[in-house]
């Protein structure tokens, strides 16, 4: 690990100021940017510890009905927090669905949007990469495997995001709140992450110096309460990355039709995979295999295998999107299963 | 032979006295130290002055070293050194001299050669180990490199002279074509395995300091005698002047059987910079210098008549070493022993790929080998319209198939009705999917059988009785995890006749009689051996004092006519004769006695015996119908391997490989680009080993077996088999459950998604 | 550069000063604290050998700077047994057989105590089969993990129990 300069600021106003210096990462648990820097993939010059600062680890209920969540709010405290879990829980499924007990006990909501790409030629250091070294190329391009992308990849990149927490975040049209140099601002999650395009190392939103404060769960988001899943289907049962996840959220109408849907796939695309005309799909009709399987189509439609390896992964989405408004429709279980978004987590 | 069987799952509190240590199912002896977190491992050393030493492994697969920013590291603040070609110590002896089976070409620096990714190019020697470590970044190598052969389609095929530990080839009985054209129904099938890599949880650490000449190690080994004459040799010194301390090791599965390069390195290091220095390889340098099990494509052809005989079997094996050295695993091991048939041929073949030396790994050969076998057997009974026991028991080999030789024991069918009976095997439909449960998943059953060798090595063990009646046995015995602690203290106590509390009991330190190498599932037998025969020399010279001395109340008995059991000696003939060993020393003026032991193997039994531990594996498994994922919901297995040391340990050890076995059906696969020959997953978060929540309800069942032959314990192996029967029972479940047969491990959901 | 620290350190305070901001956690227990109990399996959060309690939670501490931790109290396998009292969860995994080689023992036995705190598992097998799956046991003593943290987690509603009762 390069020798880097620690900064401990007392306020964001500081912590923003000393983010703005060059070759510097602002650093929340390091479950993320400690494994980078261990690996050499990144290595800051200086790092602006914004663990203590204050006012960004409290879960708010807004007068809007809106949800704000401080950025260093820890993955397992909001799992846990009753009135979150209860009102989202699909988010809170897929926080408990990712990593392990001790990670998200680190972790911090801010930072799981910040998460990297579990590409091996990103994490390897050396293989070409242009998230990693604009310009250098993209060495999983001639071998993608399982991880990479079916959706928005680019001749650029064929990365994927591992986070499951966006992936119902991105259903919910999560508001990320944004401190920078120039004030404060807020981007919805669905435009945070960035496709590869030209540019893939322009991984968000974010610009020199920004710093994530807080999530907002706008008012509407708590409309899906009762009907709302998210399932994640991985190769180990647990502490492994989703080969393809979904969240589904639904209400339905007095006449037993869907009023409102959400789908958001995971594992897919360099962010959570969101596309409006399966929503629309859904909205009117009975809740039914054939009214899931047609939205579940639409949310599919553009796929492309960015190589031989990862082509199972459209269809198997296509199930699981699907699977995940099945179980939303029979409605959110009491309690979150013991196997939280596993296939085999149905209570 | 006698038949009955202990069940060890659900051990009573308690558990009933055997009269002795021997059969108790006592708990860890080395327990309180590892809950605490005191028990010293090599890496937790730390001696005065030590300095920390960091790996800069190759980021090419084959090639040269072309530049290391030398300077750069240097300059980095807390580094001391920069251990390279040009300046790392010269050796003795070229580390590519071959001496032996358990040799194997070792890179120490000596040119400038990559063969292989993550093979050791430069070790950075620092202060504090984050200047070491950020000291091998800053030398940012570069590369002559060329393209690599990676995969087994990359190499020309060629019969090695060799396969394992100098097992033939390839070996034969009767005429396949003939036993095919027979047949009433044949099949054939190719299976694969990948690339495993052990992963034990402790890295192979290694802290090294020399006093002169004089080398103290402190090394997770599976072999302190080897790894002494290993090192000796590199180093040009007497093995006598190599102390290694190897009290635990966190884990073995047979890559710390012989010294890792990085280890040599750490000594290397230490001689060049004159002070301690301590060197753990990171998770990912793991993956290339320690070994791995090779991967294999096997082709398995069977005959079988109408009753269900088979009339061949046919297993051809492809396998793959390193360009530069040699081990093949020998997947053909099980096919030798397991089934009847009157014609059976195996044939191993082999590339070289520019990958580290593949090395022994957990039932090497068999854990392969199975796999296809006992898929290829179910995929028969399936064309035959049998039940998969009823046509395993069909195919009962009552010699040994290839040698004609019967077995030393062979509970086996005792094994398959216990486990089929707890299992509740009777009644499973015949036909794939078939059922599911209430919340709509496939749900398959499956079995495979399990076989190991029982092996022995040399091992040499001393032993000592004191006036107060207590006891010592020492000798360099190993614990990797197997409870070597616990239960060769047992064998000891039982050994000398005294309680375990009476008992000094040492081992894992090369200055002790050398116990041999703990692999093979041989450790008990030899380690156990060596102390059985250092007791019963004790006991006997105790027994020569007393029944020589017309003052003992033992006078004339000899010694064959005593026992040695609770610190007396009794006369067999008279339970109500005998002596404290107190008394008796007291008597003859001694302080103490002295005894020496030794193991082996012996060669007349080998020659008449077929000697095997045996086993029988049942899963059940569930699989989701459109989503493909699998949850293991039951193992049941059932083993028979002579005599039982301490059920909880075996029981344990029974599950780990159980465990290893699901691990491989359905998780383990190293993957490597082609292109480069790095690795894509050499990590613990991508290299999938089981977690806990994949783990089911487990039970091992503790077969009784006697063995008069086997060795002087009657113990065969357990720690290896129960991977052996395994992965092909889930295998074979998956297929019950989903009507589709996945020949390529590990069975993952893409695979099942149709 | 120096970077002074202080930590309740197994109930002990102690003042350290650090002249390095890479070091982790982890390394500062083993390397220069002296204390191996913790271990290092991966180094990168992936195999949980080295779990040790930070202000009561459960974390990798491979995965933690040090220099970010002013203030806090760390709770590692050394300072959990009472003495020459096992902690159950100790004692527990003894009597279960919940190890072999021991090398992931003292991270499965911090994890086992964090969970147990943490309450949501309860006496549940799957519950505490998936909140233990953030330790790797290569050698395969799940089994035993899994009846060790139930019978621990059951005494520790037991005890909890009896102070409620009590009060």
């Amino acid at each position: 690990m390069k020798r880097f300069d620690y900064i401990r600021p007392a306020s964001v106003p500081e912590a923003v100021a000393a983010g703005q210096q060059p070759d510097t990462a602002y650093l929340a648990a390091g479950t993320n940017l400690v494994d980078l820097m261990k690996g050499g993939v990144t290595a800051p010059a200086r790092i602006v510890d914004i663990t203590r600062l204050p006012g960004l680890s409290s879960i708010e209920r807004l007068p809007d009905g809106a949800t704000r969540v401080g950025a260093l709010v820890r993955n397992s405290d909001l799992a846990h927090d009753a009135a979150f879990e209860k009102t989202y829980p699909m988010v809170a499924e897929a926080l408990l669905a990712g990593a392990s007990a001790q990670l998200r006990n680190a972790a911090t909501v801010g930072g799981n949007l910040m998460q990297r790409t579990r590409c091996p030629y990103f994490t390897d250091a050396v293989s070409p990469c242009n998230k990693r070294a604009p310009g250098s190329g993209c060495a999983a391009l001639g071998h993608a495997t399982r991880i990479h992308a079916v959706e928005g990849w680019s001749e650029h990149c064929i990365a994927t995001h591992p986070s499951d927490f966006c992936v119902p975040l991105a259903a919910l049209d999560a508001v990320v709140e944004i401190a920078g140099p120039d004030g404060a601002r807020e981007v919805p999650l669905t435009a945070f992450h960035h496709l590869p395009g030209d540019h893939p190392e322009r991984e968000t939103d974010l610009r020199p110096g920004e710093l994530i404060t807080a999530l907002r769960l706008p008012p509407e988001a708590a409309a899906f309460q009762g009907r709302a899943r998210y399932l994640k289907v991985r190769d180990r049962t647990s502490y492994a990355f989703a080969v393809v996840s979904a969240a589904a959220a639904l209400t339905l109408e007095a006449d037993g039709t869907i009023g409102r849907a959400r789908l958001a796939l995971g594992g897919l695309a360099l962010k959570p995979w969101r596309v409006a005309e399966a929503e629309a799909a859904l909205a009117g009709q009975a809740p039914s295999p054939e009214a899931y399987a047609k939205a579940a189509a639409a949310a599919l439609a553009g796929a492309k295998p960015s190589g031989e390896a990862n082509a199972f992964k459209i269809e198997l989405a296509r199930r699981v999107a699907v699977r995940a408004l099945t179980l939303a429709a029979a409605g959110t279980p009491a309690r979150i299963p013991a196997l939280p978004a596993s296939p085999f987590g149905i209570v | 032979m006698t038949a009955t069987s202990t069940p060890a799952s659900n051990l009573p509190a308690g558990a009933i006295r055997h009269g002795s240590s021997i059969g108790q199912p006592l708990t860890r002896r080395d327990g309180p130290l590892k809950v605490t977190g005191q028990a010293r491992f090599s890496a937790d050393n730390l001696p005065p002055g030590t300095l920390h030493a960091a790996l800069c492994v190759a980021r090419i697969a084959k090639g040269r070293v072309t530049g290391l920013d030398v300077a750069a590291a240097e300059a980095h603040p807390g580094v001391v050194a920069v251990m390279r070609p040009g300046n790392a110590p010269t050796l003795a002896k070229d580390p590519d001299a071959k001496d032996g089976p358990f040799t194997f070409r070792l890179d120490l620096l000596q040119n400038d050669r990559v063969r292989y990714a993550n093979q050791p190019i430069a070790v950075v020697i620092a202060e504090t180990l984050e200047a070491a470590t950020e000291g091998a970044r800053l030398l940012a190598p570069t590369y002559a490199a060329e393209t690599p052969r990676i995969g087994l389609d990359a190499g020309e095929a060629f019969t090695p002279d060799s396969v394992g530990v100098g097992a033939p080839p390839a070996e034969s009985e009767g005429d396949i074509e003939a036993g095919l054209a027979a047949a009433s129904r044949t099949i054939a099938a190719t299976y694969e395995t990948p690339a495993q890599y052990h992963n034990a949880m402790e890295p192979h650490a290694a802290l090294a300091q020399w006093d002169g000449d004089r080398l103290t190690l402190h090394m997770p080994t599976q072999a302190l005698a080897m790894s002494q004459g290993r090192l000796a040799g590199l180093f040009g010194i007497n093995p006598d002047d190599i102390h290694i301390e190897s009290p635990y090791l966190g884990g073995g599965f047979g890559s710390k059987g012989v010294p890792a390069g990085p280890q040599v390195l750490a000594c290397m290091a230490a001689r060049l910079v004159g002070r301690p220095v301590k060197l753990v390889p990171t998770r990912t340098q793991m993956y290339g210098p320690m070994g791995h099990r090779g991967p294999t494509r096997q082709t398995l052809r069977l005959g079988a008549d109408a009753a269900g005989k088979l009339t061949a079997l046919d297993h051809h094996i492809l396998t793959a070493s390193s360009s530069f050295d040699d081990f093949f695993e020998p997947a053909g091991r099980a096919t030798s022993t397991l089934y009847a048939s009157p014609a059976i041929a195996i044939r191993h073949e082999a590339v070289r790929l520019d990958t580290g030396t593949p090395l022994f790994m957990r039932a090497p050969g068999e854990a392969t080998g199975s796999v296809a076998l006992e898929s290829a057997l179910d995929e028969m009974a399936h064309e035959l319209g049998m039940d998969p026991l009823e046509f395993r028991l069909a195919n009962y080999a009552e010699v040994e198939p290839l040698t004609g030789k019967p077995f030393s024991s062979k509970a086996l069918r005792e094994c398959y009705r216990r486990g089929a009976e707890a299992f509740g095997w009777a009644g499973r439909p015949l036909q794939p999917r078939q059922t599911r449960d209430s919340d709509g998943f496939l749900v398959g059953t499956g079995m495979g059988t399990a076989t190991f060798p029982a092996l022995i090595f040399e091992g040499l063990a001393r032993a000592e009785i004191r006036a107060d009646g207590s006891g010592t046995v020492e000798l360099g015995a190993i614990d990797m995890g197997q409870g070597s602690w616990t239960a060769l203290a047992q064998i000891a106590a039982d050994g000398l006749g005294i309680g375990m509390d009476a008992l000094t009991f040492r081992m894992g330190s090369s200055d002790l009689p050398n116990a041999g190498i703990a692999g093979g599932s041989g450790h008990t037998a030899t380690a156990g051996g060596a102390i059985h025969a250092a007791a019963g020399d004790v006991i006997r010279q105790l027994a020569d004092l007393a029944t020589n001395d017309p003052a003992s109340p033992l006078y004339g008995a000899g010694n064959a006519g005593v026992t040695a059991a609770e610190g007396r000696l009794t006369r067999r003939d008279d339970p109500g004769r005998s002596e404290a060993f107190t008394e008796i020393l007291k008597r003859a003026g001694r302080s103490s006695i002295e005894g020496q032991g030794k193991a082996g193997a012996d060669p007349a039994a080998q020659a008449t015996y077929a000697m095997h531990a045996h086993g029988a594996v049942f899963a059940e498994v569930k699989v989701d119908p459109d989503l493909g994922q699998i949850r293991v919901s039951r193992l049941t297995g059932a083993f028979a391997a002579g005599r039982v040391i301490n059920p909880r340990l075996v029981q344990s050890q029974y599950y780990g490989g159980m465990i290893w076995g699901l691990s491989f059906a359905l998780h383990e696969r190293a993957e490597m680009d082609p292109r480069t020959g790095r690795f894509l997953n050499d990590n613990l978060a991508e290299y999938h080993v089981p977690v806990n929540a994949d783990v089911p309800a487990m039970e091992a069942i503790l077969v009784h077996e006697d063995d008069a032959v086997v060795n002087a314990l009657g113990v065969k192996g357990v720690g290896e088999i129960g991977i052996t029967g395994t992965v092909g029972a889930i295998a074979n479940a998956i297929w019950h459950a989903t009507g589709v047969r996945v020949r390529e491990m590990p069975i993952t959901l893409d695979k099942l998604l149709g | 550069m120096t970077f002074p620290l202080r930590l309740t350190l197994n109930g002990q305070a102690r003042e350290i000063v650090l002249d390095d901001p890479r070091v982790t956690l982890l390394d500062l227990l083993r390397e220069r604290l002296g204390l191996t109990g913790a271990k290092k399996g991966c180094d990168r959060g992936q195999c949980g050998a080295c779990t040790v309690l930070v202000d009561g939670r459960r974390i990798n501490s491979c995965l933690t700077l040090a220099a970010s931790l002013d203030g806090a109290e760390i709770l590692t396998i050394e300072g959990l047994a009472d003495g020459d009292r096992l902690h159950p969860v100790q004692a527990a995994f003894i009597a279960h057989d919940g190890f072999q080689c021991g090398f992931c023992t003292p991270g499965q036995i911090m994890s086992a105590v964090g969970l147990i705190r943490e309450g949501q598992a309860g006496t549940d097998p799957e519950r505490i089969r998936e909140g233990m799956s953030g330790n790797l046991c290569r050698c395969g003593a799940y089994a035993g993990i899994l009846e060790a943290v139930r019978e621990a987690s059951h005494d520790a509603a037991d005890r909890t129990e009896q102070r409620e009762d009590a009060a």
